[in-house]
């Protein structure tokens, strides 16, 4: 299974204090944990190496280095690329002595099956959208939407948590533009992901 | 007086709304009142999903509470799981407003929470037990406001289609109505004491 963790450091950002994470932290890793089941881009039987016995966790640090607005947008597009980049070594499992023996040098890399990218909307009035709002923007903002789409054009996860209200129709059209912006941002990656393979 | 106490089929959320009282100097607003949520699990101490809850109940709240008219002041919403039977969030929901309203704390617009839940073969159920939310595609849960039916909070879990997503939100949206005559007809009770 997978763990993810934001964290959100004072060193990212002087709204936030050092100590136990805050609100913010909690909710924006509550709400990857949903974005990974409900995507279903990892599926958990991969991650298992032997039935009933042994599986893989991976824990996931997200951790915030500079704050601008729009942390869930971010956390989700470095969680795909960290996971992109996941080798996993081979492990045998000795039948006599019944213990693990992980092979650090063959490895493969992990199988993800969709793709999820978030677009975040910030909401003035019931009436401006913004798309992708910096961190003065999301101050002054009476409400925000995320949106997660996949490759599909399924909906992952609308995630909007209170704020002024909106129609379905301009709720529809945060779908759409966030539809377009997925395919954007998935060719983004595929290029940044090829550029730092190693040859 | 008897705290607002909903159920909803087996589900049972106790609300309890303290305020406008005084804030505390770190938390206080120069020209609003602060809102804040606590929600307590049936079992167990509050985790990272109550967290993600309060925060999406807290930011409903302060889109219909009038902080404006209470500078400097603290209101406070504590909800307690009595029992869940299914459609916690929007139970959580309902009974917020419901203590909102019965506090007489001033609100732009009344609001409700409605879950839809998508089964495998297409069928939209409203107000899910446990077993249909674990059956269903995906469990979509919406905040309607009594004003113009407009979206409030929306959360999902589960992946669906656009088309699929429109047609719970009309649903929801017509669903509204029954639970807002609810609210006028259970208030009408309680405050026509002979």
């Amino acid at each position: 299974y997978l763990v993810p963790n934001v964290e959100l450091p004072s060193l990212c950002s002087e709204r936030f204090r050092s100590g136990p994470p805050g609100e913010e932290a909690q909710a924006a890793s509550q709400f990857i944990a949903d974005v990974i089941e409900n995507s279903q881009m990892i599926v958990k039987e991969d991650l298992c190496i032997a039935n009933g016995k042994l599986a893989w966790v991976l824990y996931c640090d997200i951790i915030c280095l500079d704050y601008d607005g729009n942390l869930l947008d971010a956390s989700v597009f470095a969680l795909l690329a960290a996971l992109k980049n996941v080798q996993l070594p081979s492990v045998i499992i000795n039948e006599e002595t019944g213990l693990s023996e992980v092979n650090l040098k063959q490895k493969t890399p992990l199988t993800i099956r969709k793709y999820p990218v978030a677009t975040s909307f910030a909401i003035f009035d019931d009436a401006l959208l913004i798309v992708d709002p910096t961190a003065e923007e999301e101050d002054l903002a009476t409400g925000t939407v995320t949106i997660v789409t996949d490759e599909e054009g399924r909906l992952c996860s609308v995630h909007k948590p209170g704020g002024s209200p909106l129609t379905g129709a301009k709720l529809q059209d945060c779908i759409t533009r966030a539809i377009t912006r997925h395919k954007e941002v998935k060719k983004l990656i595929d290029k940044v992901i090829k550029s730092i393979m190693p040859k | 007086s008897i705290p607002p106490f909903l159920s909803a089929g087996d589900t049972s959320v106790l609300a309890g709304i303290y305020g406008p009282a005084e804030a505390k100097l770190s938390k206080e607003l120069p020209d609003r009142a602060t809102l804040e949520v606590l929600l307590r699990p049936k079992v167990g101490l509050p985790g990272v999903l109550e967290r993600s809850r309060e925060q999406q109940l807290r930011q409903t709240c302060e889109a219909v509470v009038l902080g404006v008219l209470h500078p400097r002041t603290a209101i406070t919403l504590v909800l307690q799981v009595l029992s869940d039977a299914g459609s916690l969030l929007s139970c959580c929901l309902n009974a917020a407003c419901m203590g909102l309203l019965d506090a007489g704390l001033p609100l732009s617009s009344l609001f409700c929470g409605v879950t839809c839940a998508l089964g495998p073969n297409g069928t939209i159920a409203l107000d899910p037990t446990v077993r249909q939310e674990q059956e269903a595609r995906a469990v979509l849960t919406f905040a309607i406001d009594s004003s113009e039916r407009k979206v409030l909070m929306a959360t999902t879990k589960g992946s669906c289609s656009v088309e699929e997503l429109q047609q719970c939100l009309a649903t929801a949206q017509r669903a509204a109505d029954t639970i807002f005559q609810f609210y006028r007809d259970s208030l009408h009770r309680r405050y026509s004491k002979s």
